[in-house]
């Protein structure tokens, strides 16, 4: 199986030639010879560019029984006893996911005390919830966590499981996945479901500016790792349907050579640089104790509060604080900047952000040629409004 | 401590792109480096060395080229490195990757701990690291910040968990992948550069490796297939809103609020 080259037709000139498509450098002409080197990424760019030469040849291999599998499974990561945001957004994509095939929902929880996570699973979408409830259990550990998942797999058989790509998901994940054989994509930033049940997993490749769909069309079960905020959680039912289901859990589960000693928990997070959400404050503010207004805007959305370099300057905010090029660079999910007139010396540090939003007084500041939402308007008028709005629409959920 | 460190040599650019009009790789700078996040790993390793009168061996995989990327590992402080480069690890995928460098660290043994850096800056899946450890059948912790204690057997660290700090004991041989911003990278140096031979790397190619079987490496044994690549949507949004504060916050709410951003 892979590529094949075709050495009939080649001269030294379109060995050259063909060499010159990979962008991985991994195809090594040699004369009238070509040959692929490690480097090769089976992006099968050569494979469509090289006018036959270079060919794909698919392996059968003796496939799965896929009928075998059946479900859509979701880690349920716990803390005191909740689920986790991204659990819950997890299970609305598996519902959606799941109902293409007419599969099941399951939700396997691992943790301590977990009936009230277990409900809220069901009552987010999910027909079954396995628990592993042990007082051992308590804290997040790989290795117990992948013995308990690892019989979930072996008794139910799912077809896809879904983790949250938190730091402790993409450290469980791949640990079971190496166990269970699986198929693993990390990260992914969109699913499909296939009518076979193979799960599409689509996220960024090579980088970050290429989407690449990835499939484990030969493996059961696959295995993908989502970020937080990705999908959407179906809204809490008032009906409780679905089943809990409490598994044993063995004491070879829980044999482990890593032992918890303490969990501290974080303080917020002062650095911007790693920030997913920032509002940017400017010299739109007239006062330092106006900027308590971005606070709050900041804190209902979960910001963090940066500045332009004249705040910083002008000691209205720690330096720390300051994007631009003699701050820190930031490329959050979304920046709100806040009567900031936009210097190049200022975007050079944010114009990577995925989703640019400035309000501003002046229609010709340079920040609305950066922004993908440009409001004109007065700081001090809009800002009150858009956090009432915001409120609102929280009551509403 | 007899330490291991696992890297990987990644492009010097991430600016890499699609032409959407003829799907076509553009990629303007070719360069490669040593993957920036395997600097932290490196150094903790070298510092758990210097401290446990041991030594640190690294190890990786890819193009003959990656050799590059040993070369400044030894400059740094390792005493070898061996460089897994075949066709047939061509293509590999997570499961694949963590075969043939199980198979590569099996040559290498024994070990008490083995790093890898957090993640990748080219693949950015974070799971090499931990399919390796349970490949290997040794415990691993991720996100380490900090080793604060060590013991014969064991080690006590510091992990990131996104909203809070464990601090573990784990047992040793483990493997540890190390948080960015853990220390303090050293710089490579300039007499250890003259000094080294060209002895110090090994390339071991599948034919090296006694254990091999190809049918679970590279392309052949990966799990994950990539159907296409194409170019992201691009975000060509550029709206302005006016009027009053009222109607301008509702119509920025919506659209924010349209992209689940708040």
């Amino acid at each position: 199986m892979g590529l094949k080259i075709e050495t009939k037709n080649l001269t030294p000139a379109l060995a050259a030639e063909i060499a010159a498509i990979c962008p991985f450098g991994a195809i090594e002409a040699d004369g009238a010879k070509l040959s692929i080197n490690a480097a090769c990424k089976n992006c099968k760019l050569c494979v469509k560019k090289s006018n036959g030469v270079i060919t794909w040849e698919d392996e059968e291999k003796p496939a799965v029984d896929k009928s075998k599998f059946v479900g859509v499974a979701v880690f349920g990561e716990v803390r005191y006893g909740k689920l986790l945001p991204v659990t819950l957004e997890l299970l609305g994509k598996a519902r959606e996911l799941a109902d293409q095939i007419a599969h099941p929902v399951y939700a396997v929880l691992i943790g301590e005390n977990l009936k009230g996570a277990a409900e809220d699973a069901l009552r987010h979408g999910a027909d079954k919830a396995y628990c592993y409830d042990h007082e051992q259990l308590k804290y997040r550990t790989v290795v117990p966590f992948t013995a308990c998942i690892k019989d979930f797999i072996d008794t139910v058989k799912p077809s896809s499981v879904l983790f949250g790509a938190t730091n402790f998901g993409r450290s469980l994940a791949p640990r079971v996945a190496a166990r269970c054989g699986a198929g693993l994509t990390a990260d992914c930033t969109m699913l499909e479901m296939k009518e076979n049940t193979d799960l599409v997993q689509i996220r960024p490749a090579f980088g970050g500016n290429i989407m690449a769909r990835i499939v484990s069309p030969q493996a059961r079960p696959q295995f993908c790792t989502v970020r937080y905020k990705t999908f959407d959680a179906l809204p809490r039912s008032e009906e409780l349907t679905g089943e809990v289901v409490n598994v044993t859990v063995t004491d070879a589960m829980l044999q482990s050579g890593t032992e918890v000693l303490s969990v501290a928990e974080k303080p917020k997070e002062v650095d911007i640089s790693d920030a997913d959400v920032i509002v940017a404050c400017g010299r739109g503010f007239q006062k330092k104790e106006d900027l308590a207004l971005a606070q709050e805007l900041a804190d209902l959305i979960g910001a963090q509060v940066a500045c332009s370099r004249p705040l910083a300057e002008s000691g209205w905010m720690d330096a720390k604080h300051q994007i631009g090029l003699s701050g820190r660079t930031v490329k959050p999910k979304l920046i709100i900047t806040l009567g900031i007139s936009g210097t190049v010396q200022f975007t050079a540090g944010m114009k990577a952000s995925d989703f640019i939003v400035a309000i501003n007084a002046d229609p010709d500041a340079s920040i609305f040629e950066v922004a993908h939402v440009g409001v004109v308007g007065d700081l001090y008028e809009v800002v009150p409004k858009l956090i009432e709005k915001i409120k609102e629409g929280r009551e509403n959920v | 401590m007899n330490i291991l460190v696992c890297v990987k040599q990644v492009p010097g650019t991430n600016q890499v792109e699609v032409d959407p009009e003829t799907g076509v790789l553009k990629r303007d700078n070719v360069e490669s480096k040593l993957n920036p996040y395997d600097l932290f790993a490196l150094e903790m390793a070298f510092q758990l060395a210097a401290e446990t009168d041991g030594a640190v061996k690294t190890l990786s995989m890819g193009p003959p080229q990656a050799r590059a990327a040993l070369e400044e590992t030894l400059w740094m402080g390792a005493s070898e490195g061996v460089l897994l480069s075949d066709r047939k690890f061509g293509g590999a995928d997570v499961v694949a990757t963590a075969a043939a460098l199980e198979l590569g660290a099996r040559q290498m043994m024994p070990f008490d701990v083995i790093f890898c850096g957090k993640q990748t800056t080219d693949g950015d899946t974070a799971q090499v690291g931990p399919e390796l450890a349970e490949r290997l059948g040794i415990e691993h912790a991720a996100n380490v910040a900090e080793i604060v204690k060590v013991e014969d057997g064991a080690l006590t660290v510091v992990v990131d968990l996104d909203d809070a700090k464990q601090t573990l004991r784990i047992k040793t041989p483990c493997l540890l992948t190390v948080e960015k911003d853990a220390n303090v990278p050293r710089l490579p140096s300039y007499k250890r550069k003259k000094a080294m031979t060209e002895d110090q790397i090994r390339v071991l190619s599948c034919a090296d490796l006694p254990d091999a079987d190809e049918s679970k490496l590279g392309l052949k044994g990966s799990l994950t297939r990539v159907e296409k690549i194409f170019p992201p949507e691009k975000n060509e949004l550029n709206e302005r809103i006016s009027g009053t504060p009222q109607d301008a916050a509702s119509r920025l709410y919506a659209l924010l609020r349209g992209r689940k951003l708040v």
